[in-house]
């Protein structure tokens, strides 16, 4: 069983004192105009999740604690928390470094324009 | 010998000769002393088959020295006490105690299912997956009733257990596991440098085998150490020290259960209420695994007869407790360990026949210790087989062979006499802990066993568990993980120092042949416990079970209980040999907790009966209560069913209180309805993307039905909400649904609308809630002295009110769940009785009657309404049940539309909702019956669709049901079949509103 920290609060606990919420940072196409978005982007937003060995970025919500969503970058053959950080953030400069796939797609423009994150912190 | 001819004379370092204990085994009164375990006590009576096989039902007997015992099981205590599958070797006795064997029918001694070993040759390895394949239908009522009571161990207990158990958290620095040699090392050096320790080991005293093994430390018996170790772990004030308690599980971030046994060996502590067990749950920065090391049995014929034990068994029982374990024994062995236990017999007045030993040449240290003390050794040879009496319940000798690795059929061999073996195939480090989470294994030659390799949590093996036998090795390793374990942990000075004699190395020995073939009567057992043999492994090879994994599965081997504890490696082994591989080649399979089965009780905890899951009541709970309610669970909620009055059975009080309402008026307690405030200057524009429908146009104090999807468009939640101001809602839920809603509200806000500035807030409980429904309805409001108009004009449908009913402040809603003219008034939950009597005093004079829960449900489904969680199942669309119109076609989002627009929620053919009547109205279908598309004598048949509610409607005077239907609207008027168990019931498809189709009632 995970200890997972949280971020906004700092509370620590087993992870059944935590909700996992599944893949971070994925967008919502209808968020803009779902009239502009394909059978095949709705599916993928809907049903394409990743499953990497390493680093996978995920969801977590303080379930018993402040009761807010946050994120966390967990590296799926230890099982070590690499980072967990805010909910509108970004993580640590190096792990958007490390990161593979959709990730690595979604933190390039990050990268390249944003300085690291100030409040992204490494656990 | 006092009567009992296998206790010894002297020693036996546990028991105490002065205390006779008294106890049963099979009905039978045996007596032992204090200090004994159930194992030694039985054999010192004489008993040498403690249970049957799983599979042939062949006679067994104790093998282990402790946990690793694989075939003395045995049940403890009677009816609601007992407890199966119990380790003999591990139970410790007590005045009282009751033992009973198992799997054996009808007796131990002669038992009809051993007709299974006759029959063997026709149940191979895998033969669940060959026999009773056919006839088909003799599965079910032949073979599975069949196989189910032959095989099996032990017994399931009968009634509630009387007993209490605990759960109990602890965190701490370093958690060794194991209190042996270097255990204790480890935790006295974590101790000293200031850690928070916890120290178990499942044994009721530390030491492990220190008092079976040969070396000293400081010049001394590796006891006086232990036990100066043990007092001063014992004083020490950051040490826990925790013995009959077994670490059964590793996971993830060094989380550990510990399954400690309280009470088991002391009945008057359970008696004063002591607990039984107590499960641990234990986070620990460092775990040192010092679980030691178990012995191998070897693979010889019919090598699972009792009074064939290993050799550490024999030792124990010699040196712990007196008892031989026969009158004159034989040792096998491959390593110069079980030297120790001829030369413990033979110093115990305990003939031995001779050291038969694999290996060639007979030049060591133990060697020269046993011909020193007159004990022959037979070098270079092997058991190939023994002779036993009737029935394989006694043993007269063993027959030996020159030893040639890999031989085929032996032809010379010759006898000797005995009625014991004490047999030594090596040792295997006990890993399965290291295992559990993910650590990494790795081959040691020279032991011919894995031991712990790579491992990613702070986790460090020691000693014998971590393949290092040598004493003085184990010692300094345990000083040296106890130091490491600790941040600034050096190493100290004055750390004790160990002497033992160099040991010669081990010969593997896998597979011992015999004369003959292998299932020409001889059986070489690798997993005792699940029967399997050498040669069921060597079968599944040649039949292409070439993965390891594979070969487990479908022979068994390595699945029992004892999770392979012994077998493991023997297995391989074989497997290895039959190969032509090695065995790192082979592989390994995968170790999972427990190590040791734990009980159901620890598990549950004090998390029983009351405690199970919590209940939460309304205000009004103590007068349903009063009332002889029939309570329904709806969520966490107790909510008044119905109310039956004396004489009336539960359909009746619920057809009257149905009645009450469409013909007087009704009273329901309606506080579990989920409440939540939705407040801020974008509540209205995130109701907006959350609700299908449009909430920015509600005007204040008004009232909108909402639904609410997923984002796969499927239907979530449904319920009023109320605008109470510009930037402030109520929005209610359904019961079960309160906290997942305002969960799903919060998320959204939280990870995906996060510019919105609005606060949610749950107040289910804030709030007690009662709908006054029926035609009296507004009589009786009036009658409580409303400070507000509640004319039909000035008080409309959908409409809000706030203010004072008499003296009781209420909010009032005019929303109606049954049709009729209906107010749900809302009162501080404190307040909430107060107005509860209040309004049944009101409407005394218009016949006011209570409803419970399934009259609502039956009134709402005569109205055709729909229940989240009835009509919908997760895969329902606002357009399968008729709802299409509150699906906005103005909004440019909310959750879930785009999802609407996909091809496979728009194509033909999705199930619809539409009403039902049965050709004969009083029939009710069962909830869940599937229509057919064709009847036809037997499954299968097409299914078309099910029914989502059925009620007997007293309105109508007529059964009325909803159901889902492949293109039902398009359907009306066609009759459907529904096929039951017994019958077909045919139903017309009608509109799912049976009554009041124009909705004039509420409208008055």
């Amino acid at each position: 069983m995970l200890i997972v920290h949280c971020p906004v609060c700092g509370a620590e606990g087993d992870e059944t004192d935590f909700h996992y919420g599944g893949e971070a940072h994925i967008r919502r196409p209808a968020t803009q105009d779902p009239t502009t978005v394909s059978d095949a982007a709705q599916r993928d937003y809907l049903f394409m999740r990743r499953n990497p060995k390493g680093l996978h970025f995920e969801r977590w919500r303080c379930d018993r604690g402040c009761g807010k969503w946050f994120h966390a970058v967990r590296d799926t053959v230890t099982m070590d928390f690499k980072a967990t950080y805010g909910i509108t953030e970004l993580p640590p400069r190096e792990l958007m470094e490390a990161a593979s796939g959709e990730w690595a797609a979604f933190f390039k423009d990050k990268l390249d324009a944003a300085k690291p994150s100030r409040k992204g912190k490494s656990s | 010998m006092s009567g009992k001819p296998y206790r010894l004379a002297q020693g036996g370092r546990l028991i105490d000769r002065s205390k006779k204990v008294s106890f049963t085994f099979d009905g039978q009164s045996m007596t032992g002393f204090a200090g004994d375990t159930v194992a030694s006590a039985v054999l010192a009576n004489g008993q040498r088959v403690f249970g049957r096989s799983f599979k042939y039902h062949r006679p067994r007997g104790v093998v282990g020295l402790g946990s690793e015992e694989m075939n003395a099981l045995v049940g403890i205590g009677e009816g609601p006490r007992h407890e199966p599958n119990l380790r003999a070797p591990q139970v410790e006795l007590h005045d009282g105690l009751i033992a009973q064997s198992q799997n054996r029918w009808p007796s131990l001694n002669f038992d009809i299912g051993a007709l299974n070993s006759k029959l063997s040759r026709f149940i191979p390895g895998g033969f669940y997956y060959k026999t009773f394949m056919w006839p088909q239908a003799f599965w079910k009522h032949v073979y599975e009733p069949m196989i189910r009571r032959a095989a099996g161990l032990g017994k399931a207990p009968a009634g509630s257990d009387p007993d209490t158990y605990e759960h109990m958290h602890a965190h701490c620095d370093v958690l060794v596991i194991g209190a042996g040699i270097a255990g204790l090392a480890a935790a006295e050096a974590a101790q000293a440098a200031g850690a928070r320790v916890i120290i178990c080991d499942e044994t009721p005293r530390f030491g492990g085998v220190a008092d079976l093994s040969a070396g000293t430390i400081d010049g001394a018996p590796q006891l006086d150490w232990v036990h100066t170790r043990a007092k001063l772990l014992a004083e020490a004030g950051n040490v826990h020290v925790m013995t009959r308690t077994t670490a059964v599980g590793h996971w993830h971030h060094n989380h550990l259960m510990l399954f400690e046994r309280v009470s088991d060996h002391d009945p008057e502590g359970l008696a004063r209420g002591t607990p039984r067990h107590r499960l641990w749950k234990v986070r620990a920065k460092h775990v040192i695994l010092a679980t030691g090391a178990l012995e191998r049995p070897i693979a010889f014929a019919n090598n699972d007869r009792p009074g064939i034990m290993l050799a550490t068994a024999a030792r124990g029982l010699v040196e712990r407790h007196g008892v031989a374990p026969g009158m004159k024994g034989v040792v096998f062995t491959n390593n110069d360990d079980a030297y120790l236990t001829a030369l413990s017999l033979k110093r115990a007045g305990v003939a031995v026949a001779g050291i038969i030993d694999v290996r060639q040449g007979t030049d060591s240290a133990a060697a020269r210790d046993a011909r020193n003390a007159g004990i022959e050794i037979i070098p270079g040879h092997a058991i190939a087989g023994v002779e036993s009496g009737y029935g394989g319940l006694s043993l007269s000798g063993v027959k030996i062979a020159p030893w040639r690795k890999g031989q085929g059929r032996v032809v010379n061999e010759s006898r000797l006499a005995c009625d014991f073996i004490a047999m030594s195939g090596g040792f295997n480090p006990v890993v399965n802990l290291w295992c559990h989470n993910g650590g990494k294994l790795t081959f040691d030659s020279g032991l011919q066993s894995y031991r712990p390799g790579k491992h990613h949590d702070r986790i460090q093996a020691v000693g014998a568990a971590n393949g290092t036998m040598d004493l003085a090795a184990a010692l300094a390793e345990g000083y040296a993980a106890g130091e490491a374990a600790v941040k600034d942990g050096e190493p100290k000075a004055g750390r004790s120092k160990a002497e033992s004699a160099p040991q010669r190395p081990l010969e593997p020995i896998w597979f011992s042949p015999a004369t003959g073939k292998y299932n020409e009567g001889n059986k070489h057992f690798i997993d005792f416990q699940n029967d399997v043999t050498a040669a069921d492994l060597e079968l599944a090879q040649r039949e292409g079970y070439e993965s390891v994994e594979h070969t487990k599965r479908y022979t068994t081997f390595g699945m029992a209980t004892d999770q392979g504890k012994t077998s493991n490696l023997n297995g391989l082994g074989v497997l290895a040999e039959a190969t032509g591989k090695t065995i790192p080649e082979i592989g390994i399979t995968t170790f999972r907790p427990p190590y040791t089965p734990f009980s159901f009780g620890s598990i549950a905890g004090s998390l029983t009966k009351n405690l199970f899951l919590p209940v939460r009541r309304t205000p009004i709970f103590r007068w349903h209560k009063a009332q002889n309610a029939v309570f329904e669970p709806v969520g966490q909620w107790r909510r008044a069913y119905t109310y039956p009055r004396a004489g009336e059975d539960k359909h009746q009080s619920i057809n009257r209180e149905i009645l009450a309402v469409r013909n007087k008026v009704g009273l329901l307690d309606a506080s579990t309805l989920g409440k939540i405030e939705i407040k801020g200057p974008d509540a209205a524009e995130f109701l907006d993307r959350v609700y299908t429908n449009m909430f920015s146009t509600l005007k204040v104090g008004r009232c909108r039905y909402g639904l609410m999807m997923n984002e796969l468009g499927f239907l979530i939640d449904d319920g009023v909400t109320v605008r109470l101001g510009d930037d402030h809602f109520l929005m209610h839920t359904t019961s079960g649904g309160a906290d997942r809603i305002a969960a799903w509200l919060e998320e959204w806000l939280q990870t995906e609308w996060t510019q919105y500035k609005v606060f949610v807030t749950p107040v289910t409980e804030q709030w007690a809630q009662f709908a006054i429904a029926g035609p009296k309805a507004r009589e009786v409001l009036s009658k409580l002295g409303p400070d507000f108009d509640i004319s039909a004009e000035g008080f409309a449908h959908m409409a809000m009110k706030q203010g004072k009913l008499g003296s009781h402040p209420v909010r009032i809603y005019r929303i109606s769940f049954s049709g009729e003219l209906s107010y749900e008034v809302a009162t501080p939950a404190n307040l909430g009785r107060g107005l509860w009597d209040a309004i049944l005093s009101a409407g005394a004079e218009f016949g006011i009657e209570a409803y419970g829960t399934e009259a609502l449900h039956v009134l709402r489904a005569e109205k055709g309404y729909i229940v989240i969680g009835d009509e919908t199942d997760g895969t329902v669309t606002p357009g399968d049940v008729g709802l299409d119109g509150l699906v906005s076609k103005k909004k440019a989002d909310f959750i879930g539309k785009r999802s609407l627009e996909q091809s496979f929620l728009r194509s033909a053919g999705r199930k619809q909702l539409v009403g039902l009547l049965t050709e004969d109205p009083k029939d009710v279908l069962p909830d869940g019956a599937y229509a057919v598309r064709a009847v036809k004598d037997k499954p299968p048949m097409e299914m078309i669709g099910q029914v989502t509610s059925t009620y007997y409607s007293p309105t109508l005077d007529h059964s009325i049901a909803m159901a889902l239907i492949e293109n039902g609207r398009s359907r009306m008027g066609e009759t459907l079949s529904f096929p039951l168990d017994d019958k077909v019931v045919k139903a017309k498809i009608t509109d799912p509103v049976f009554y009041d189709k124009e909705g004039s009632r509420q409208n008055v």
